[in-house]
């Protein structure tokens, strides 16, 4: 098995390519030891054919590992031993039409164009699980939902006002950008990976240089990683701010709802002053980043930061102390600590539970400080958990953003980016506001992208939610989706 | 002058709307929307056509009717300003009630008669909450009548705020107004959540003109609701006509701004919580009538 550190590159056939029966067992032996599955995904090889690769974290050791395997047609699923597996074979068997045997749930998840080039299958028309009786009833939700949010279709078998199961269908965002990348970086990359989840254009944008910059062999300046470090930040705390008062409101607890709202946009407009954009577009670029935070922006950031933070924290304590807020919010969609880890949970929904994750502490970036103490975590993973963590991150953000601010390092902004060396691969890895971003990159023979792998927390999150639900109201639906606040288009890409 | 006020309620209860949602507002830092857009509303959805699924029957078309004829009766029936209502007999706060109640019959028929699963959900939730609120509603007018009478206006004239038992079945009143008005906590008016809802889903289907017909039953439910609590809550009877006619009318906007402050500090209760909120405004009004049977005041 090779090994290496985030930060490094490594040529692709350097992978170990073991037979389908080895590789499953590795796999699955790692991960009962403790490694993560952070990416699992089929790619063309050199030859042509189609390869398996799977990458695993080994966050105590800040370190990765990679294994291959050439699959044919077929090949044991993993998912039977190893549940983190389930949504990744679910991807390669819909995208490549190579069959995971065993698999026990093996239906497409994006409905992603057919491979005989015929038409492109509706979304979410198919079989779903269903449970029979006579006084079991089936609820569907959506694509079009009452609120301005992104489509996604739930199927819920209730038995009463209790959800027996739930199934989650999306889809409908699926643009196809993991297909329109290879041959590149070419001038729209930079621009499909910050519209990769418009929410988390900052995590997507720094994995994507992070990964380029890695085989390339760029190591970009501390003031340009201390302004990635910074526009990261603020996008963890507008969207943590906004996540809070989306709980609040969608409770009828007004306040907080109304605050919250409002200072999610302070946030916003704290990375518009660095770079025009609100969500940080045309900000990082590999190489570096394109706008300096010159002294006056910086006592300016510092001042918004301080009085905003301060803000939230009022908002913050007064829906968390309130006895009927934390009526709703305690023991209401608690995700059970092993199913956390089995299913491979990352961000907050996974320290809720109590699961120590946080690749700013495993997998620093260079030059870029850690935060003060340890990552977040709750206890029960109920919605309350979830809430927490939240409020506690906030307060590490705006810890590290004050920081950085008053002592910005000194550099270049922007280093020139060589042309790729060919067949090298990286892997990088983000800590977004949601969870763990993973880009997976490798060259071809001119330097180009041969393929492009990207990773969103959401594919990690999505089945931890249809686990909350079972045996929980079904009115309490809406609340245990906000706490999670998944991206539909991070996961369909 | 009892016509009068039959004919003001009618005109000025979409304004109780408005007052909630404008205290709701100041209370969030919000300017919030105008004060008579429910009238707006209104006029906008008549003027609209009207949408029926093709799997419905006429029971759809009946609720929308049910939902304004109830209020329309009960709203004769309201003892107004210390004076009898246009139509005051013995017993009277019975039929009250279950006029009252007619509107829930007509929206939880049409939402079965859709056949959509959310719209059943709605009605299985109404019929569970209605069930468990009616007897709190006559507990808590009867608790007055072992003195009085049985005439809404001799219980009405009976209790006041600060009297015996007055406070307490006047906050049965509230609590009871809350839940057969789908008010928070019981009910959130403003969510768009589908799943969580109460009475909202329940209008899912309904369109123009129907839509506006519930909508306009529900302000007049309500102004029943708050003008029967400011009857019991005020001592109209031993005012002068026309300062009681205005104290009436003042204390059912006042009654509105208090469900406004209740719902910008609360939080939705867990659905599997809003009986035991019912029950303790069923108990309010039992503690009240047993005292007033075992008491011998």
């Amino acid at each position: 098995m090779v090994e290496w550190h985030v930060h490094d590159s490594l040529t692709v056939e350097a992978i170990p390519v073991l037979t389908a029966e080895d590789f499953r067992m590795a796999v699955a032996n790692a991960v009962d030891q403790g490694a993560r599955l952070v990416a699992f995904f089929a790619a063309p090889t050199v030859g042509g054919a189609t390869r398996l690769y799977a990458i695993l974290a080994w966050d105590g050791r800040s370190c990765l590992q990679a294994l291959a395997t050439d699959p044919g047609f077929g090949y044991p699923s993993l998912t039977p031993i190893c549940p983190q597996a389930h949504w990744f074979e679910r991807e390669i068997f819909e995208v490549h039409g190579i069959t995971p045997h065993n698999h026990p749930w093996l239906k497409p998840i994006r409905f992603h164009d057919r491979q005989d080039g015929g038409e492109r299958p509706a979304p979410c028309v198919t079989e779903y699980f269903t449970v029979h009786g006579s006084e079991v009833h089936e609820v569907a939700v959506g694509p079009v939902h009452a609120g301005i949010i992104e489509p996604g279709h739930f199927r819920f078998q209730c038995l009463g006002e209790t959800v027996l199961h739930l199934e989650i269908s999306l889809g409908y965002q699926h643009r196809g950008i993991e297909a329109q990348l290879p041959g590149g970086p070419d001038r729209r990359t930079i621009h499909f990976m910050e519209t990769a989840a418009g929410d988390t254009t900052m995590g997507h944008t720094w994995a994507h240089c992070a990964a380029l910059e890695a085989i390339a062999g760029v190591r970009p300046s501390p003031r340009a990683q201390a302004i990635r470090a910074i526009a990261l930040e603020l996008e963890r705390l507008a969207n943590h701010t906004g996540d809070l008062g989306a709980l609040a409101l969608d409770m009828g607890f007004l306040p907080t709802s109304s605050f919250c709202g409002r200072l999610r946009g302070d946030f916003l407009n704290m990375t518009a002053l660095v770079c025009g954009n609100r969500f940080g577009r045309g900000l990082v670029r590999p190489g570096g980043v394109v706008w300096d935070i010159e002294p006056e922006r910086a006592q300016e950031l510092l001042r918004r930061v301080r009085t905003t933070v301060r803000d939230v924290r009022g908002a913050v304590r007064l829906f968390l102390e309130s006895s009927m807020a934390r009526n709703r919010l305690e023991n209401t969609g608690a995700l059970a600590v092993e199913h956390a880890v089995r299913l491979g949970l990352v961000g907050p929904a996974a320290r809720a539970c109590g699961v120590v994750r946080d690749d700013r502490w495993s997998y620093p970036q260079p030059d870029v400080p850690l935060p003060a103490g340890t990552p977040a975590t709750g206890e029960g993973g109920d919605l309350l958990a979830r809430a927490m963590v939240r409020a506690q991150e906030i307060e590490t953000s705006a810890a590290l953003v004050e920081r950085l601010l008053q002592e910005l390092p000194h550099g270049p902004l922007l280093l020139p980016m060589p042309k790729l060396p060919p067949q090298r691969m990286a892997v990088s890895l983000i800590e977004a506001w949601r969870g763990e971003v993973c880009h997976v990159v490798a060259t071809d023979g001119e330097g180009r992208f041969a393929w492009y792998k990207v990773v969103d927390p959401s594919f990690h999150n999505w089945f931890g939610l249809t686990m909350v639900l079972r045996g929980t109201e079904i009115s309490d639906f809406p609340l245990c989706n906000k706490s999670f606040n998944l991206s539909y288009c991070g996961h369909d890409l | 002058m009892l016509v009068l006020s039959w004919i003001l309620a009618l005109v000025l209860a979409p304004l109780l709307f408005g007052i909630i949602n404008r205290i709701k507002a100041l209370m969030a830092g919000r300017r919030g929307r105008p004060l008579l857009q429910t009238y707006f509303d209104l006029a906008k959805l008549v003027r609209k056509g009207v949408v029926v699924s093709p799997t419905t029957s006429w029971v759809f078309r009946l609720g929308p009717m049910l939902a304004v004829a109830g209020p329309l009766v009960a709203l004769a029936l309201l003892p107004y300003a210390g004076r009898p209502g246009l139509w005051s007999f013995p017993m009277d706060f019975v039929v009250l009630a279950y006029v009252l109640a007619l509107p829930r019959l007509g929206t939880m028929l049409a939402a079965l008669d859709t056949g959509s699963s959310f719209e059943g959900m709605g009605a299985s939730r109404e019929a569970a909450f209605g069930a468990l609120a009616e007897p709190g509603f006559l507990a808590a007018l009867l608790a007055a009548a072992p003195q009085s009478g049985l005439r809404l206006e001799e219980i009405a004239a009976a209790q006041d705020l600060f009297h015996s038992g007055g406070a307490l079945v006047c906050l049965a009143l509230l609590l009871l107004l809350l839940v057969e008005n789908a008010r928070m906590p019981v009910d959130d008016p403003n969510t768009h959540l589908e799943l969580t809802m109460i009475h909202e889903v329940m209008v899912l289907d309904h369109s123009g003109p129907e839509l506006a017909a519930i909508t306009f039953g529900a302000a007049l439910k309500l102004w029943v609701f708050a003008a029967l609590l400011a009857a019991l809550a005020l001592p109209l009877e031993r005012m002068a006509p026309l300062p009681a006619f205005g104290a009436h009318l003042v204390g059912t906007f006042g009654v509105a701004a208090v469900v406004g402050m209740v719902e910008s500090l609360t939080a939705r209760l867990p659905l599997p919580r809003v009986p035991a909120f019912i029950l303790s405004g069923t108990a309010c009004g039992l503690v009240v009538l047993l005292m007033e049977v075992g008491g011998g005041r």
